[in-house]
This record gives C-alpha cells, structure tokens and sequence, in this order.
C-alpha cells in the first residue's frame, strides 16, 4: 500500500516538477481557466452586491404598508386620510403616546449618471418627522438633516456618489422642483443610499399629487404583532392596503435583477468552463504526447498505470489551481467593492451597490477551476496509462 | 484541389486534438453568438428605433405626467406629421405584476405611427369598436395562451378603476412584426381608460410624435418644449432612438461588460489555436523539409499551414455561430425586462470577420516557421 503510494507521488512529482519545460502549453491552459473564473465570480459578485445592498434595506422590526396589488413603492398610492388610519393599526410601537409610524412619498427625478452623463431614474423620497427616527441605521456624515417645510433635502451617500448635480450646497431645480442639498447620510450600505430625501410637502406640491404617499413605514412593538396588524389592515372596510414585513419586502424586489444576472453569469460561464475543458485537455495532451518516451519508461521500469493516470490528473489539477486561484485573485482585487448603479426594475429607479466578492463566490471559483482541471485531465491519463509500452518507448 | 486532400490528412494525423481544437472553437463562438444577443437586448432594440419618431415626456421625470391637452399643442408644430399619447398602466396578472408593457393609448393614431406593428385592420376596426378593447402583442398572447375574444382581467396598482380594483379587457386583435419589434405589449383604449380611472383624469405619461423630415428633429424638440416651458409640466423632447439609448443605460454599461469578456476568450481562444497549430507544426519538421526537398514552393508551404488553421476556425466557428443563431431563432425566449432577443446581421458579420481573423492570427506564426525552415537544419534536427 506504501510502496503504491510513493510511486503515485514519485511519478506525480516528476509530472509537475517538469512543467517548465513545457511551459507555453501549461500557460494556454491556466491562461483559459483564470479567464474563466474571473468571468464566473465578478458577474455573480453583481447579483450578490445587489441583493446585499436591496435586502439590507429590510429590519424585521419594521413593516410597510403599500396600495393592495403594488409590488413596489412605485405602483402604490394612498391617500393622505389612508395613511392616517393606517397609522392607527394595533401592533405598532408607540413613543410618547404617538405611533412610529412614517407616511412617505417614492418618486423619481431625473439626474445625470456621473459614469456616463445620461439621465437615470433617481429616487426621491418624501419623507416626515418620524422617518428619520424609524430607521436608527440611517447616520449623518456630512452636513445636517433638512429642516422640514423648506426645500432643504439630504442626499444618501451611493447616490451622490453615482449621480450629478447632488453635491453638498448644491441647489437642484427641475420643472417646478428646487432641493437644496444640506445633508449627506449613510444606511449602512443599504438602498436607501441611493435616495434623495426631503420633505412630502414639497414632493406633493412639485408632483402635483395633492395630500397623497406611497407607502407607510411601521416600527412593529414586536416582530409578532405583525399578523394581528396585517389581519386588522386588510379587513378594514375603509383600506385597500397590504402589509408585508420589510424584509420580505425587499427580498421580493430582487428576484428580477438577481435572476436575470445569474442566468446570464452561468450562461457565460458554463460555454467558457467547456471551452477551458478543450483547452486543458489540449494542453494535457501535448503534455503526454511530449512525455511519451518517458512515462513508457517509467512502467518499463516497473511503475503502475495508476501512478501513470494520477501524475497527469495532478498535473492538470496543479495548472487549474494556479489559473484558478489567478483568476480568483484577479476577480477580488479588480471588481470587490467596485461601485456602480442599475436600474431596479421592481421599482424602476436607480439602485446604487458594489460588487461584493465573497470567499463563497472564490471558493466556487476555484471549485469550477479544479472542475475543469480534472475533466480536462481525464482522458489524456487515461491515454497515457494505456500507451503499449513496446511502441511507446519507440516514438519520437 | 490535390493539395487540400494534404491539408484534410494533416488535421486527421491526430484526430483527438483536430477535434479538441474545433470544439474549443466552436464554443467560443456559441458564447459570442450569446453575448452578441445578450448585447442586442439590453440594448432594448436602440439600432430598430424609428429615426422619424420623437418622444415626448414631462421633464422631471418619465413618470410624471402631462395633460393630454399637450397633444393637440403639438400637432399644430409644423414639421409634425402624428402624435399621440400613451399612459403607462403597470397592473398584475395571475398575482404576478404585469412581465408585459400594459399602456393605453390612441389604438389607431398609434398603428400608424408604428408600422412595423403589424396587426389586421378587421381586428384593429374591431378594437376600436369595442370600449374594453385590446391589441396585444404575439408573444405576450402566447406566453399567456390568449386567443382572440378572450377576457383578461387585470388587477390594477397605479391605476384604480371607478369601482374595485380590477380591470376588464377583452382581446380583440394580435399584433406581430418581424424579429426587431417588440411583440409583448398590451395596447387598450384611452377613451376607456379615462373614463374608468378614479383619479388623474386626463393626465398621461409621454406623447410619441411622427415627423416629416428626421433632419429637423433637434430644431422640432426644441419648438415642442418651448410651447410648454415655465408651465406647469415642462417637456423633454428627444428623437426615440435617443430615448431608448438614455433608458438602457439606466441599467449600466452592459455593452462594455461584455466586450470586456468577449476580449477576455478571444486572446484566450487565439491561444489555445495558436499553440496547437505551432505543436503541430513542430512535430512534422521532418516532413516539411522533405516537401520542400521535392520542391513545394515556401508560399506553398505557407498555404498549407494557413489552410489548415483557416479551416479550423471557419469550421467550428460557422458551425457555433450558426447553432446560435439558429436557436434564437426557433427558441421562444421570453424575458420581462429584455422583449428583443436575436442576432443582428451586424452581429453575425462582426462573427464572420472574427473567426477569419482568429484563423489567420493563429496559423501565421507557425506557417511563417514553416516557410522560413531551411531544408537542411530541419532534417538535420531528428
């Protein structure tokens, strides 16, 4: 069993120990497989950073209350009388004798993308007094909040980042709106970032929407209550309303976009996984072919096939490991954290995200590496284990 | 002819490694068939847009709108020759929001504005005829398995009819076009809209405007929005294929993204050949030099080489383009963002030119060795 094992090794060994020599074969084949899992793990390192930052959005503390029938804030509406009896459901958190409780509106304006100067749906979000005290993850970093019944406005951190015109003390004006930029506020990476804020007032006045929102946030008193509020919302005659849990809310607005980027991430990655599997077993070929004399001597002398069909799988395994763990490398340093938006179509506005590169995403990366590694050291072994000895030693 | 019964030997010395090279090919070729495709619809149809069309919509934003009164405004601009007003309706079908553009529109000032939407005039009289009438596209029809006279209910979110929350339509004609037209709208009355909606009566979401001469459309924007500065909804004005350019950026630089990929498995894929052709020359050394000993010419001999690349990449290359091109055209891909999915004749030219380019990049190297090879060092080398 020993004896077995230290030919499997000795032979492997000389395998790998000889790539060098055979160096620009060994480089197409790695080449092929870093490509490849560049390619696998920054395309669904976009589907990953969207999710992160739309789910992010969600507390199980909170639920929102939309129009019955709107999937997003975009397609809802509710009347301002709506909103009030909305607000006045059990279950909700009361603080000095007042529920927590934000009507809010969800517009979007149209601002210059800074990537490409072209105009993008960017969220506006009409806010009240208890919006900002709802979300305790909203921080801000620069400036102050807007003073309500002004036409001051914050702006969230990503959405200055990836749009124009919405800088510290700038005043936008469009149409009949006109923000003046005082505060810029973070959300722990999550999609309100991507948000314009400012009072409901102003919103309804420019938007000519009368005393109407779009949504009602709710602090739940505690994540149970949250049936007994939904069940008291949807069977008062006076409201046609649901209510969901905000987590659940912002999971449902993923599945679109997230969908869409892994059907076309595996697309691409699967054709170019078995274009690598060409390539590798091309290269592992050439290895075998190049090595012909040598490995018929090696079971001339006594070597067994196995040890013969493990040296060429571990040296195809070696090559992927080395593309892979290029590629995966390549994939964090240049697209982890990279910052961009895109259009949600759930919402039809801009979410701004980045990309996360996760170690799951470079695991899987190096997983389709060894993957293709492996296949494409397969039958080349196999080859090689079968060349009669006799015809082999007399090649070339 | 003799000589390519040498070039056909040649690929078949080693069959296992002709055949790896082709199925490398022949994939990287499918991928850009795909990736082609991919490009085409995110590009939501751009190069198919009328260049006489413009677009009207309120300036904040698209989804702000405007009066209807704005139509008549712009009809009377001299230049235009049709315009008409579309309100985007949203709603769900099945507990699923809408996968489908649902608008209502003027059903026949908007076929004549698109005629590449084709649809039969009994079934468009029909519509007009019927208040709850709707034209739907083909594909949409099919997703759906509706057939004409069918009811479709709708469950509204934007738009609240008079009572309930739900609204009635019957299918009353099918649209179809050819493969650049987008053949998943739901298309119903206006008349029929306004009257049922509960709120926001006479407002709409953005005017389609058709013009005589495309060469005035940057002076005709800026007519149309100076009717309706400093009012209360100012306009924004663009020629459509603009529009559309301007909304599927929205989405991101899908199309760098791509070529940044496309890059990425050409080099590789040029690679992969190269190195195989130059493994393959090297192995025949001998041969070559005794080809030339019975006196092939060196452009023969280059031939040769070339040959043999050349009919690599066209074979493998053709055939997964082709594949490609073959399935989207059978295939009944649907995507509720994407509407277009095929492959351009630009696409397939730009394929062509690169599986030509792939071939002679990768066979020149070795093919210009195997010319220079001097006779006597080659045979001497064994």
């Amino acid at each position: 069993m020993f004896r077995w094992l230290g030919q499997v090794v000795a032979v492997t060994l000389v395998s790998i120990r000889t790539i060098p020599q055979r160096l620009s074969s060994s480089v197409v084949a790695v080449i092929g497989i870093a490509g490849v899992v560049v390619v696998l793990v920054s395309v669904l390192s976009i589907g990953v950073g969207f999710k992160a930052a739309v789910q992010g959005t969600g507390s199980p503390n909170r639920a929102i209350v939309l129009r019955n029938g709107s999937q997003s804030e975009m397609t809802s509406g509710l009347t301002g009388p709506e909103t009030d009896i909305v607000k006045q459901a059990p279950g909700i958190a009361q603080s000095g004798g007042r529920p927590v409780a934000a009507a809010e509106m969800f517009v979007v304006v149209d601002l210059p993308k800074r990537s490409t100067g072209t105009p993008a749906n960017v969220p506006i979000r009409g806010i009240e007094a208890g919006s900002l005290s709802i979300r305790p993850e909203l921080k801000i970093v620069d400036g102050r909040a807007p003073q309500l019944g002004t036409n001051e406005a914050m702006v969230g951190r990503a959405a200055q980042h990836q749009f124009a015109g919405v800088d510290l003390g700038a005043t936008y004006t469009t149409g009949q709106l006109s923000l003046k930029i005082v505060g810029v506020f973070t959300t722990n990476g999550s999609s309100a970032e991507s948000e314009i804020w400012c009072d409901s007032k102003v919103l309804q006045g420019a938007y000519r929407r009368g005393n109407s929102y779009q949504s009602v946030l709710i602090q739940l008193d505690s994540p149970a209550s949250f049936d007994n509020l939904k069940n008291w919302l949807t069977t008062n005659p006076q409201l046609n309303v649901e209510a969901k849990r905000e987590q659940e809310f912002y999971a449902g607005q993923t599945q679109v976009m997230t969908g869409l980027i892994d059907s076309i991430g595996y697309t691409i990655s699967v054709l170019m996984a078995l274009g690598a599997i060409f390539g590798a077993v091309l290269t592992m070929y050439t290895a075998v072919a190049t090595r012909t004399r040598e490995i018929a001597t090696l079971r001339a002398l006594g070597f067994n096939t196995t040890s013969v069909l493990v040296s060429v799988v571990g040296e195809s395994l070696v090559l992927a490991l080395i593309g892979g763990a290029a590629g995966a490398a390549l994939a964090y340093i240049g697209f982890n954290g990279y910052e961009t938006s895109t259009m949600n179509f759930s919402s039809f506005s801009q979410i701004a995200f980045a990309f996360h590169v996760t170690p799951a995403l470079l695991t899987q990366g190096l997983v389709w590496a060894l993957m293709i590694g492996f296949l494409g050291g397969l039958f080349p072994a196999i080859r090689a284990a079968r060349l009669p000895i006799s015809s082999a030693l007399r090649e070339l | 002819m003799r000589y390519l019964v040498l070039v056909w030997r040649n690929l078949l010395r080693r069959k296992t490694r002709t055949l790896m090279t082709l199925g490398a090919i022949f994939v990287s070729f499918a991928l850009f068939g795909v990736l082609m495709i991919v490009r085409t619809a995110f590009g939501l149809g751009v190069e198919f847009a009328g260049a006489n069309r413009l677009w009207v919509t309120n300036k904040i934003s698209i989804i702000q709108f405007m009066p209807i009164s704005y139509v008549q405004d712009v009809l009377t601009t001299p230049g235009v020759t049709n315009a008409v007003a579309c309100t985007w309706f949203g709603g769900s079908y099945q507990d699923k929001p809408n996968q489908f553009a649902v608008f209502a529109t003027d059903l026949e000032q908007y076929f004549k504005l698109y005629p590449e939407f084709k649809v039969p005039p009994d079934q468009l009289k029909a519509a007009l005829a019927d208040r709850q009438g709707v034209i739907v596209g083909r594909k949409t029809a099919a997703t759906y398995g509706w057939k004409i006279g069918d009811h479709i209910p709708i469950l509204a979110d934007i738009w609240l009819p008079k009572s309930g929350n739900v609204w009635e339509f019957n299918i009353d004609g099918i649209y179809d076009g050819d493969k650049t037209v987008d053949t998943t709208q739901f298309l119903f009355r206006y008349e029929y809209f306004d009257e049922n909606r509960r709120n926001g009566a006479g407002n709409i979401s953005w005017i389609v405007v058709g013009v005589n001469d495309p060469s005035n459309s940057a002076s005709l924007a800026q007519t149309i929005d100076a009717k309706f500065a400093n009012s209360a909804s100012e306009s924004k004005t663009a020629p459509e294929n603009a529009v559309i350019a301007d909304f599927a950026k929205q989405t991101g630089d899908i199309g760098s993204m791509l070529t940044a990929i496309l890059v990425v498995v050409f080099f590789t894929i040029l690679l992969v050949v190269g190195s195989t052709m130059a493994q393959s020359v090297r192995e025949r050394t001998s041969e070559l030099a005794v080809l030339k000993t019975l006196g092939f010419s060196n452009g023969l001999i280059l031939a040769l080489v070339l040959a043999e690349s050349m009919f690599l990449a066209v074979l493998a290359g053709a055939t997964g383009l082709g594949l490609i091109a073959i399935l989207v055209n059978f295939g009944n891909f649907n995507s509720p963002m994407l509407p277009l999915m095929l492959l351009t004749r630009g696409s397939l030219i730009t394929g062509v030119v690169l599986f030509i380019v792939l071939g002679l990049a990768a066979g020149a190297p070795p093919a210009m060795a195997a010319m220079r090879l001097r006779i006597t060092d080659a045979l001497r080398r064994n």
